[in-house]
């Protein structure tokens, strides 16, 4: 427990921070498995995320928790040979139902990438194209939306003289940025974030932090993250996934601090993974 | 000096000397070529050659108006039908069949019919057009290209589209677009310049072409924009003028050559710039 206590140190506020009190659901996850082909990729997963709350999912490479994250928005039906069972619930809407309109269901629920992906258009038009795909809006409304968006992005201030120049242009961490103003501007529900500041310098990356933070005031955030300071730092639940099990899925303050399975203490505490 | 090292050293020179060679004997040619078209060319290229009509044997005057605007017509027409069919067709195993068996069939077929002798398909046009149509026309011309521009199209289409980061589709999925939407919003903008160029690599393939049109439009002393008639062609002319005995047609065969090889110059260098623009980016 020595080398515990040393290694969440830098984490110190988390044990004086008492967990928000439990929030109704948003997505619920009940005896989820997924194959990838023959492969058995995720066994057994029941977790919900609570509403406009941070859910953080840690673990090793390989143990599912992007695969997770990607049945959420159905991401995994762009490709074949993947099949899920069980049952994943958004509200009252159950995701995995194969009639299910998914460009509908990926609107209420967004995604931003390991990788920044700015579309290859200017920045107005990153964040205008996904508004126009479901509200038609005159101009000055569609200009209000933007600056919203970029806003609510924590760019505006970065980007608001040179709206026509290429996303491309963009830092790094701009473009992160711009992916996620590009996706609170479609007005989701639930924001997932894979592994989002992997590809950031840490300037960036506390930027982004702080931004999830404040986008959890109205949003229901799901992120994956191979940084456990991050979870630590972000979020207020966290499941912690080892060969495509859940493990262990409480407050992030308790997972941090007295992890109830020997497993997750040493992955925390950096014995493997 | 450690003699594994000046072995090393002495291999080293030997292959760059002969990497060297064999670049500068491939370019000279290129470049002896490009020089004797400039110097034997150049001396027609003047505006009559672009307002005269081809001479009739014996004449010194004239131009190859006729068959300027001939190939230029049987150009844009085979493009016109030829690039849709390539890029819509590069679509479909880039973005749609991907996973297809039918995929690699048609990939396979492409690549037989990229590298198929232009005659044949010269042969082809005209056993399918020429003859049921009873007679040469320009329209079996410009049939006989867009043969040969599909494959050229369809192959740096898919190409190009599989250069697309396939992490911009998941992005523009995850935003809700339908399918069509991804790939017209946003694949197509993203490989656009790579588009273009495979466009106009393929123009330029065809521009110069002269054995497709041998046996489907093949040519006419006199202007004509019907494209149900022969139609003068700046290869084909060129090709006969070269084989006649009298000196203003081999000067015409000359300028009309230098002519083309400027267009194709022309078309390659664009999509070089094009290019050059995609990879700035």
């Amino acid at each position: 427990m020595t080398d515990l206590s040393v290694s969440v140190s830098s984490n110190a506020h988390l044990a004086s921070q008492q967990p928000l009190p439990e929030a109704p659901a948003k997505v619920t996850v009940r005896n989820l498995n997924f194959y990838y082909g023959e492969h058995h990729a995720l066994k057994n997963i029941n977790l919900m995320l609570g509403t406009n709350r941070v859910t953080a999912f840690i673990g090793p490479s390989g143990c599912g928790k992007s695969t997770l994250l990607r049945i959420f928005n159905r991401m995994y039906d762009l490709y074949p040979g993947q099949r899920v069972t069980g049952q994943l619930m958004l509200d009252q809407t159950n995701i995995l139902d194969p009639k299910l309109d998914l460009n509908l269901l990926r609107a209420r629920v967004g995604m931003v990438f390991q990788k920044p992906t700015p579309f290859p258009m200017t920045i107005y038009e990153n964040i205008a194209f996904g508004i126009r795909l479901y509200e038609k809006i005159s101009k000055s409304e569609m200009d209000d939306r933007v600056e919203k968006a970029l806003r609510g992005g924590a760019l505006w201030n970065e980007v608001k003289d040179k709206l026509n120049a290429s996303g491309l242009s963009l830092s790094g961490g701009q473009q992160q940025r711009l992916c996620i103003a590009r996706t609170v501007a479609v007005r989701p529900e639930v924001i997932l974030f894979d592994e989002p500041c992997s590809a950031l310098d840490p300037i960036s990356t506390a930027k982004v932090e702080e931004l999830i933070q404040e986008l959890s005031e109205n949003y229901t955030i799901a992120i994956v993250t191979h940084n456990m300071q991050q979870a630590a730092r972000v979020s207020d639940k966290t499941a912690f996934m080892y060969l495509g099990e859940l493990i262990e899925f409480d407050d992030t303050s308790k997972i941090f601090t007295s992890p109830s399975d020997r497993r997750t203490q040493d992955y925390i505490t950096g014995r493997f993974g | 000096m450690n003699p594994i090292y000046a072995r090393r050293r002495r291999k080293d020179i030997v292959v760059r000397g002969l990497c060297i060679g064999a670049a500068a004997f491939g370019v000279t040619w290129l470049a002896l070529i490009l020089l004797t078209l400039l110097y034997n060319g150049i001396a027609g290229l003047n505006l009559e050659l672009f307002v005269a009509d081809t001479p009739p044997p014996g004449s010194t005057e004239g131009g190859l108006r006729n068959a300027i605007v001939g190939s230029l017509i049987m150009t844009i027409i085979g493009v016109g039908i030829g690039a849709p069919l390539g890029l819509f067709a590069g679509t479909y195993l880039a973005e749609y069949g991907r996973n297809d068996k039918l995929t690699s069939v048609i990939r396979f077929i492409n690549d037989i019919l990229l590298s198929a002798p232009s005659i044949i398909i010269g042969l082809f046009i005209y056993g399918a057009v020429v003859v049921p149509m009873r007679g040469f026309s320009a329209i079996a011309g410009s049939l006989a290209l867009a043969v040969i521009v599909i494959p050229v199209v369809l192959r740096t289409t898919e190409d190009m589209l599989l250069l697309v980061p396939n992490a911009l589709r998941e992005a523009a999925s995850a935003l809700g677009l339908p399918r069509s939407l991804v790939i017209k919003r946003i694949a197509y903008r993203a490989a656009r310049s790579g588009l273009i160029t495979g466009v106009l690599l393929a123009t330029a393939r065809v521009a110069g072409e002269t054995a497709p049109l041998l046996f489907t439009a093949l040519s006419n002393q006199f202007f004509s924009l019907g494209l149900n008639k022969t139609m003068a062609n700046l290869p084909v002319t060129i090709n006969n003028f070269v084989q006649s005995p009298y000196a203003y047609w081999k000067q015409l065969a000359w300028s009309g050559a230098l002519l083309i090889t400027l267009t194709v110059l022309a078309l390659n260098i664009g999509a070089r710039i094009l290019g050059a623009e995609r990879t700035a980016k």
